[in-house]
C-alpha cells in the first residue's frame, strides 16, 4: 500500500472514530416527562364532537367528571362534595368540591355544570335516556346543582359515571352553550393537566403539563374515581404507526410507554427484561360481530340465528390474538366478571361453532346461497384477523362468504349504506369495543334495537326495547341483574350481534422507568411515577 | 433562458389545473366520508350530517371545485379537517423534514455515487467495475424498508450510536442533534439511489472515455484524475443530472415509508396519513405541492443542460 493511501485510510478511520464520539447519546438533565405512544393519533380535539376513545383518553386528561367509576365498575363523587336523592327518587342534589377551578382561573360553577350536562344530553344516547326523564336542570347556587325527574330512572349514577363516549366533562358555560353543530373553540377544562395547544402537532405529538391548580381528591385513585394525583411533570403522547418503529422506541428509552402493542410483538416484548406487560384494562376490549338486520339474507331471523351457530368464538379469538394470554371467551354480551354477565345465552353462543345445526337451521331458511358480504377493516390491528376466522366458520355451516378487505376510512363509511350489498351495502362486519362501555344494556351500543336510530345494523325488537327501559327503570342490583339476562336472552335469540369474545391488550412499559399505573376503564396518566 | 422560463410557466398552469381536477375528483370518488370519519363509531346520521354541513362537503361538486380552486388561486389551500390550521402552514411544518432529509440524502449521494460510478468505468471490466454493479444491484433491490431495519438494529439498538426514530426540528436544539436523527434514513435512502446514480454515471463516463476527446486528453498528457473528472464526467453530466433531478422529486414527494419506519414527520407521512383520514385539503394541497416541486426541478435541470452543454440552446 503507498504511503498516500495508508496516510488517507488513518486519516479516515481518525475521522470516523472522531464522528462516532461526536455522534454518540449524549446525557441531558432527567426531567419528569412521561412519553406515551398511543394507540391512535388524536385528531379531534373536542371530546362532545365524537366518540373516538382517544379523543375520550384527551377529555379525560384535561377535563373532570361529576361522577367517576372505580375499578371494581362503582360510580364514585369526582367533583362533587356530596350527592344526595329524595325518597321518591325523583330529585338529585349534586354539591361541588371547594377549590374548582378552570385552567382559564374562573372557578366552576353550577352553571357550568348545568350548561355541560345541557350540551352533553343533546349528544350522548345515555345522557338522551337521562334527559328524557328530567323535568329541571337548575343551578341552585354556585356550588349546588339540582336535577328533577318526571319518573324514578334507575340509572342515574350510571349515566353521570359512564366512561364511555361521550362522557359528561364539564365545560364553563360558554363554552356549553355554543352551537352545538360546531366544535368548541376552546378547550378549557378543571382536569389534572393542561393542554399545550401550542406544542400540538397532529400526527406527531400531543403534549399535556400538569395543571398546578388541580385539587385532587383525597381517596386513592382507582379507575377514574380517587385522586388524580399528577407526578410527572409532562406527559407526551408521541405518535408512532409502525409497530416495529414503537418497539424500537421503547427499546431505546426514546418512549417510555407503549399503549397497544401489535399482537405479533409480544413474544418479544415479553422476552425483555426491561419491559413489563401490564393489563390495567380488566374489562378488555370485546369484539362483536354485527348483521344487517335491515337487507337480505340476514333479514331473515332464521339465516342470522343459523350465522350465530356457526360462529364459535375460541377461533376467532385465536386467529386474532394468537395466545390465550391476550383473550378470553366470554359467552355472554356483558363483559365476563363485571356484575350483570351470565353465561345464560340460550345456547346460541359457545366457544366452538355448532357446524351441523348451523347447517341444518341455515337449509330450513330457504337460504338459497347469495353471497354474504363480509367487511374487513386491514389497517385496525384489533380487529383485522378475526373476520378470516369468521368467514371460514360461516362458510362450513353454508353461506356464501364475499370477505371484502378494506382501509378503515373504506370500512366506516361503507357501513353506513343502508342498501343491499350488491349496491354498496354490507351484510356482516366485526366491531369492538372498550368491555366497559358494555356494562349495562343502555350503555351496550349494539345492544339497542331501535331499528334506524340504532347501531350500525339497524335492528328492530319492541320486545328488546320495553326490556331495557324496565332496565333503566330498575331501582335494585338485583333487579338489574334480572333484568339484564332477560334482556340478553332476547336478544341473543334475536340474533342483535354475535359476542367474539374479549381480548386483553397490556401495555408494554420501561420496567426501571415507570411505576404506579392504575387499572381502570382506560389508560390514565395520573398516579403514574417515572424514574 | 427567458423565452424557456416563460414557456415553462404557460405550461405549468395547464399542468396545475389538471393536477387539481384530478386530485379533486379522485378524492371525491373514492370511497371514505371524512365526516364519519370525525364523528366516530357511535355517530348518527344527523351528526354526520351536521359534520358535512360544517365542512362544506354538503354542497355540490361543481360548487366545491370551484371555490377550492378561486381560494387556491388566491394562495389560499384551504383549512384541514384534522389538523386545526391551514394547509398551507401544515405544509410549511412538514416541508422542514423533508426537505432535510431529502438535501441530506442527495449530498451523501452525489459524493458517493458519482465517485463510485466514475471508478467503475476508469476500471471497467476489473473487479472494482464488478463490485460497484454487483452492489448496486443490491442496493436497488432491497426494499428501504428492509434496509431500516437492519441499519437500525445494528447501529441504532446493536451499537447504541444514533436514535432509531424520530426528529428535531432545526432551531429546537444544535444542529448536530437535527444531523443525529438524520444520519441513519438519509444513509438508507443514499444506499438505493446510489444504487441507481452510479450505475447511470458508470454507464454514461463508460461511453466518454471511449470518446476522441479524452485519447487527446490524455496524449496531451493531463493526470488520470483530470481527465476523469474535468473531460470525461463534465461531458456525461447531462443524463446524471437527469437522474439525480429526478432523484429530488422523488425524495420530496416519495420518502413515505422511510418517514414511516424512523418516524420522520414529513410530507411523506403527512400524505400518508391524510389519505388514511381522507384529509381532503391536505391531500389537494399536498399534491398541488409535489406537482409544483416537479415542475420546479424540471426547468432548473433544462437550465442546467445550458451550463454542462454550451451546444444546447433554447
Amino acid at each position: 500500500m503507498s504511503l498516500v493511501l495508508k496516510r488517507a485510510v488513518l486519516s479516515l478511520a481518525t475521522l470516523g472514530v472522531a464522528g462516532c464520539l461526536l455522534l454518540s447519546n449524549t446525557v441531558h438533565a432527567q426531567d419528569k416527562v412521561l412519553r406515551v405512544v398511543p394507540h391512535a393519533d388524536l385528531r379531534v380535539l373536542d371530546p362532545f364532537a365524537t366518540s373516538i376513545y382517544i379523543s375520550r383518553y384527551h377529555g379525560y386528561m384535561i377535563f373532570d367528571t361529576l361522577f367517576g367509576m372505580d375499578a371494581s365498575g362503582k360510580v364514585q363523587p369526582q367533583m362533587l362534595q356530596s350527592y344526595n336523592v329524595s325518597s321518591d327518587r325523583l330529585t338529585w342534589t349534586f354539591v361541588l368540591r371547594d377549590g374548582l377551578l378552570f385552567s382559564d382561573n374562573t372557578p366552576v360553577t353550577g352553571a357550568d355544570v348545568v350548561a355541560s350536562l345541557n350540551r352533553w344530553g343533546k349528544k350522548d344516547l345515555m345522557g338522551q335516556n337521562l334527559f328524557g326523564y328530567v323535568s329541571k336542570l337548575e343551578a341552585v347556587d354556585a356550588k349546588t346543582v339540582r336535577m328533577t325527574l318526571t319518573a324514578p330512572f334507575g340509572l342515574v349514577l350510571e349515566t353521570l359515571g359512564k366512561p364511555n363516549s361521550i362522557a359528561p366533562f364539564i365545560v364553563p358555560k360558554r363554552l356549553a352553550d355554543g352551537p352545538l353543530d360546531k366544535p368548541m373553540p376552546e378547550l378549557i377544562g378543571s382536569g389534572p393537566f393542561l393542554f399545550k395547544a401550542d406544542e400540538y402537532k397532529p400526527g406527531e405529538k400531543v403534549v399535556y403539563v400538569k395543571n398546578a391548580k388541580y385539587v385532587p381528591r383525597k381517596e386513592p385513585a382507582s379507575g377514574l374515581a380517587g385522586g388524580k394525583v399528577v407526578n410527572v411533570d409532562r406527559v407526551e403522547w408521541v405518535i408512532l404507526k409502525d409497530p416495529q418503529t414503537q418497539i424500537n422506541a421503547l427499546t431505546t428509552g426514546a418512549i417510555d410507554i407503549l399503549e397497544s402493542p401489535a399482537s405479533e410483538q409480544m413474544v418479544a416484548l415479553k422476552a425483555n427484561p426491561e419491559i413489563g406487560l401490564i393489563n390495567v384494562i380488566k374489562t378488555g376490549w370485546s369484539i362483536s360481530l354485527r348483521f344487517n338486520h335491515i337487507t337480505p339474507p340476514f333479514n331473515d331471523i332464521k339465516v342470522r340465528q343459523a350465522a350465530m351457530l356457526a360462529l364459535g368464538q375460541e377461533p376467532m379469538l385465536r386467529t386474532q390474538m394468537g395466545s390465550p394470554d391476550y383473550y378470553k371467551t366470554c359467552l355472554s354480551y356483558y363483559p365476563c366478571g363485571t356484575p350483570l354477565s351470565t353465561p345464560n345465552n340460550g345456547g346460541w353462543v359457545s366457544a366452538r361453532p355448532q357446524t351441523e345445526k348451523a347447517r341444518a337451521l341455515l337449509k330450513s331458511s330457504g337460504y338459497k346461497g347469495e353471497p354474504i358480504v363480509l367487511l374487513q377493516p386491514t389497517d385496525l390491528a384489533m380487529l383485522a384477523k378475526a373476520p378470516l376466522s369468521a368467514a371460514q366458520m360461516l362458510k362450513q355451516a353454508g353461506f356464501n362468504v364475499d370477505l371484502q378487505s378494506m382501509d378503515w376510512a373504506t370500512f366506516a363509511t361503507r357501513r353506513t349504506n343502508r342498501e343491499v350489498a350488491s349496491k354498496g351495502g354490507w351484510n356482516v362486519f366485526l366491531t369492538i369495543h372498550a368491555g366497559s362501555d358494555l356494562l349495562n344494556p343502555l350503555s351496550h351500543p349494539i345492544m339497542a334495537a331501535t331499528g334506524d336510530r340504532g347501531y350500525y345494523g339497524w335492528a328492530t325488537d319492541g320486545r328488546t326495547e320495553a326490556l331495557r327501559t324496565a332496565f333503566a327503570m330498575a331501582q335494585t342490583d338485583e333487579d338489574r341483574k334480572r333484568v339484564g339476562e332477560q334482556v340478553q336472552l332476547r336478544a341473543m335469540e334475536e340474533a342483535l350481534f354475535y359476542p367474539v369474545g374479549l381480548t386483553f391488550i397490556p401495555m408494554a412499559v420501561r420496567k426501571a422507568a415507570v411505576s404506579g399505573l392504575i387499572e381502570g376503564q382506560m389508560p390514565v396518566f395520573w398516579g403514574v411515577r417515572k424514574q | 433562458m427567458l423565452m424557456l422560463t416563460l414557456r415553462r410557466l404557460l405550461g405549468t398552469a395547464t399542468v396545475f389545473l389538471l393536477v387539481a381536477v384530478l386530485v379533486f375528483l379522485m378524492l371525491r370518488l373514492a370511497p371514505g366520508d371524512p365526516a364519519v370519519l370525525l364523528v366516530g363509531d357511535h355517530g348518527t346520521p344527523e351528526d354526520v350530517a351536521q359534520v358535512r354541513a360544517y365542512l362544506k362537503l354538503d354542497e355540490p361538486l361543481p360548487t366545491q371545485f370551484l371555490v377550492w380552486l378561486g381560494n387556491v388561486l388566491q394562495g389560499d389551500l384551504g383549512r384541514s379537517f384534522y389538523h386545526h390550521q391551514p394547509v398551507s402552514q401544515v405544509l410549511l411544518d412538514r416541508v422542514g423534514p423533508t426537505f432535510a432529509l431529502a438535501m441530506v440524502t442527495l449530498l451523501l449521494t452525489v459524493c458517493v455515487a458519482i465517485p463510485l460510478g466514475v471508478l467503475a468505468a476508469w476500471r471497467h471490466g476489473t473487479w472494482l467495475d464488478r463490485s460497484v454493479l454487483g452492489l448496486s444491484v443490491l442496493g436497488f433491490s432491497l426494499p428501504s424498508f428492509v434496509l431500516g431495519y437492519l441499519l437500525i438494529w445494528l447501529v441504532g439498538l446493536k451499537a447504541g450510536l444514533l436514535p432509531t426514530q424520530g426528529y428535531e426540528r432545526l432551531g429546537t436544539g444544535s444542529p448536530w442533534t437535527t444531523l443525529r436523527y438524520l444520519i441513519l434514513p438519509a444513509v438508507t435512502l443514499t444506499i438505493v439511489y446510489t444504487a441507481l446514480i452510479a450505475r447511470v454515471t458508470r454507464a454514461t463516463v463508460s461511453e466518454a472515455l471511449t470518446e476522441d476527446y479524452v485519447r487527446t486528453a490524455r496524449s496531451k498528457g493531463l493526470t488520470e484524475l483530470r481527465v476523469l473528472f474535468r473531460h470525461a464526467l463534465a461531458n456525461s453530466a447531462v443524463p446524471i443530472v437527469t437522474v439525480v433531478a429526478i432523484g429530488i422529486g422523488m425524495l420530496i414527494s416519495g420518502v413515505v415509508v422511510t418517514e414511516t419506519v424512523y418516524a420522520i414527520p414529513g410530507l411523506g407521512l403527512l400524505t400518508v396519513d391524510a389519505v388514511q383520514a381522507r384529509d381532503y385539503p391536505v391531500i389537494q394541497g399536498v399534491t398541488l405541492f409535489f406537482s409544483a416541486v416537479y415542475v420546479l426541478v424540471n426547468l432548473l435541470v433544462d437550465i442546467s443542460y445550458v451550463l454542462f452543454d454550451p451546444r444546447i440552446r433554447y
